[in-house]
């Protein structure tokens, strides 16, 4: 965040193959976009009056924002544990979480029933502190704009513009300070949005005054694991210096995560008198059972030192938790949502349209915008 | 920095977060002291639908349809265009379909409970679904609405709808009847389903009187002789008729997620007729205890931004030494 000249613009061609690609699904999203907004909800959704969320929700706000918690995680590693050498892998991770954040803020706002209204949350006399929702509204609104600041010094190195560099590195405590606490508020918040369904969400997932740690924990995994993630593609897909030296570091914090998160989880069940349910042979216990593999996979991998230092290893590991991590999610707002009435739900192919339309302008924004800012770090440095 | 130093910022701040964790659990909301409300009696009920379309007319609701032009209203289910709606269940199994002809059914007349302590009012993040303190009516706002639809998510009934059709949609709930433009309860009317009841099925109150009618009911046993309101608890209308069942000691609404405002009585088992079995204490409570247990007076976010603070200035400082 701060420039140390440690970052480089990657001097590469921004037109590939693939960026076109991904530029022709953005467009799709954007017909249907249209679509939704001159004809409702209802003309390109399946959501119902049993399911008022679907993946608009529950993929782009609840796991993308959860994919999108690297930034966060870097800067409580570097920052406030000062793990100095961290760093080099700040300013991806900054502008991924800027990406998955701004589209998470952006999702909810085009799924509101009514969005010309939402003025209201910022309104004295209009906002309920008693809402879930307004907690999550406010600070995931309030930590797209600090990520903004983050990730500003990339932005003020490229176009040098010391003054505003200066200013914003002596300020710079205060914008990581907040940046720690507010995802520490509305990730661990999203999982209590769920308390208020009480039997509507499956018993293997209404853990209740749990929802806040659960959501909590595996979003912090979740954070070290994208970055292990977005590393090793940064690696291979543009050929740079492998960075398994710092990753295994992070690899050894998800262990302990993992542990206590597993251990928390199962006593819960066991306590509730609930764990029976896993067994059941039913969809719902089959999810639970798949979740928990991959929660496992990963501490497998990871407990054993050798496989900590294989980038292969790690990055398997990565993506299982991301995967289980995305499923407990998926599980707890949508999989084990049982609202009685008949009432069922599918996605739709222009919702998923949509959502693969913005997870198109994520990697697109991505690769145009490393080749284009200092972002990744130094090949020699690495 | 120091782990020294870490280990000070961290227990300060974990000391004000602890502070604020001993915030009591909220407790369920108390009944407002004028509490108003209706009784749905099942044994009373014929399934003649008045209510449903005096309910349309009221709120300007089309008819439901299947295909095309029909002459009878298809409504099934509540919806934005169907507040309340009489629905036959099977009354030994619930979801099943009715045997009519033998007789093992129930009608059940389904709409907002107004909850004594309602989710909706709590999850709304703009203050659009509101409690109205003396008559505890719930009633919705779509002047401020978001449209995020967390009260259709967190009803535990199913009943805030949204028009998911429309361009510019709204959320649709009954109001009873005290809605702007309507406002027959404000008014000294009674609502407009309990009006056109025929048999009294359906009766207004204050939740009180409701609530010791529904229990003189539930000792009555099939075959006695009882005089019946008609239209509301405290109406000349009455008539004399005999019980048609055994009523059920349980009073759905008495206790039911902190209890509610709309009280159903039957002579077979309630939750068979699409009410959901809840717990006493209500979805809002535990929601609010954990939200204020860790925003109360936003002490723990507060002291946990000190540790932040403190210890992101340090570090950054000593980043700059480095170089």
């Amino acid at each position: 965040m701060s420039s140390h000249h440690e970052h480089q613009v990657l001097n590469r061609k921004i037109f590939t193959l693939p960026f076109i690609f991904l530029a022709a699904l953005v467009l799709i999203a954007f017909y249907i976009l249209a679509e939704r907004m001159i004809f409702g909800l209802g003309a390109v959704t399946n959501l119902n009056d049993g399911y008022p969320w679907g993946i608009w929700i529950v993929y782009d706000v609840v796991i993308g924002t959860g994919f999108a918690t690297g930034g966060w995680v870097l800067a409580m590693v570097v920052y406030i544990a000062n793990k100095g050498k961290y760093h080099p892998l700040v300013r991806p991770a900054l502008l991924a979480s800027l990406f998955g954040y701004s589209l998470g803020a952006f999702s909810a706002f085009i799924d509101m029933g009514r969005y010309w209204n939402v003025y209201n949350m910022v309104l004295p006399g209009q906002i309920n502190i008693n809402s879930v929702m307004l907690e999550v509204g406010l600070c995931v609104t309030a930590y797209t704009m600090i990520l903004v600041l983050e990730f500003a010094p990339a932005v003020l190195e490229r176009f040098k513009i010391p003054r505003l560099s200066q200013l914003l590195d002596k300020w710079l405590f205060v914008i990581i300070g907040i940046g720690v606490l507010l995802p520490t508020m509305h990730q661990s918040s999203i999982g209590s949005l769920l308390i208020s369904a009480g039997h509507k969400v499956d018993p293997l997932w209404q853990s209740l005054s749990l929802q806040p740690f659960f959501a909590l924990i595996t979003a912090i995994a979740m954070g070290f694991s994208i970055v292990i993630f977005e590393a090793s593609m940064v690696t291979v897909g543009f050929k740079r210096p492998s960075e398994t030296h710092l990753l295994k570091g992070l690899g050894r914090l998800i262990i302990y995560l993992l542990g206590v998160y597993l251990l928390v989880r199962f006593g819960d069940l066991v306590l509730r008198g609930e764990l029976g349910r896993a067994f059941a042979g039913d969809l719902r216990g089959n999810m639970f059972l798949l979740e928990t593999l991959l929660f496992v996979i990963p501490l497998v991998i990871l407990l054993s030192p050798g496989r900590r230092s294989s980038g292969a290893q790690l990055l398997i590991a990565a993506v299982s938790l991301l995967l289980a991590g995305a499923l407990y999610r998926a599980n707890a707002f949508m999989i084990g949502w049982h609202p009685g009435g008949g009432y069922i739900y599918f996605p739709s192919a222009k919702e998923v349209l949509l959502s693969l339309g913005f997870v198109a302008i994520e990697i697109a924004g991505y690769l145009a915008i490393v080749k284009f800012l200092p972002v990744l770090p130094k090949a020699d440095h690495a | 920095m120091k782990r020294r130093d870490f280990l000070k910022a961290a227990g300060t701040g974990a000391l004000v977060a602890s502070s604020a964790t001993t915030v009591s659990a909220r407790e369920n909301l108390p009944v407002p002291e004028d509490a108003v409300g209706m009784l749905y009696d099942a044994t009373l009920c014929i399934g003649c639908r008045a209510c449903v379309v005096k309910c349309k007319e009221i709120n300007g609701a089309p008819p439901e349809t299947v295909e095309g032009e029909e002459h009878w209203d298809m409504a099934q289910e509540l919806s934005a265009d169907t507040l309340t709606i009489i629905q036959a269940f099977n009354a030994d199994t619930g979801p099943d379909i009715p045997n009519l002809a033998d007789g093992t059914f129930s009608f059940s007349k389904r709409q907002c409970m107004h909850c004594v302590d309602p989710g909706c009012v709590t999850v709304c993040p703009v203050s659009a679904m509101q409690k109205h303190p003396t008559t505890g009516i719930v009633s919705h706002d779509p002047d401020v609405c978001i449209g995020c639809r967390y009260c259709v998510l967190a009803c535990p009934y199913n009943v805030p709808k949204y028009e998911y059709d429309e361009t510019f949609g709204q959320i649709q709930k009954c109001q009873l009847c005290n809605q702007p433009g309507v406002e027959r309860i404000d008014n000294g009317q009674i609502t407009g389903c309990t009006e056109v009841c025929p048999t009294g099925a359906n009766i207004f109150g204050p939740r009180k009187e409701l609530l010791a009618e529904a229990k003189r009911r539930a000792e009555l046993k099939e075959g006695d002789t009882y005089t019946y309101p008609l239209q509301s608890i405290d109406s000349t209308y009455r008539y004399e008729t005999q019980v048609k069942a055994d009523y059920q000691q349980h009073i759905f609404g008495e206790k039911e997620g902190g209890g509610t405002q709309v009280l159903v009585v039957a002579g077979t088992p309630i939750t068979n007729l699409g009410l959901p079995e809840l717990p006493e204490r209500s979805y809002a409570a535990n929601s609010e205890t954990v939200q204020h247990t860790i925003y109360g007076g936003m002490l723990a976010p507060a002291g946990l931004l000190a540790g932040l603070l403190y210890l992101a200035r340090r570090n950054t400082k000593g980043d700059d030494k480095d170089e």
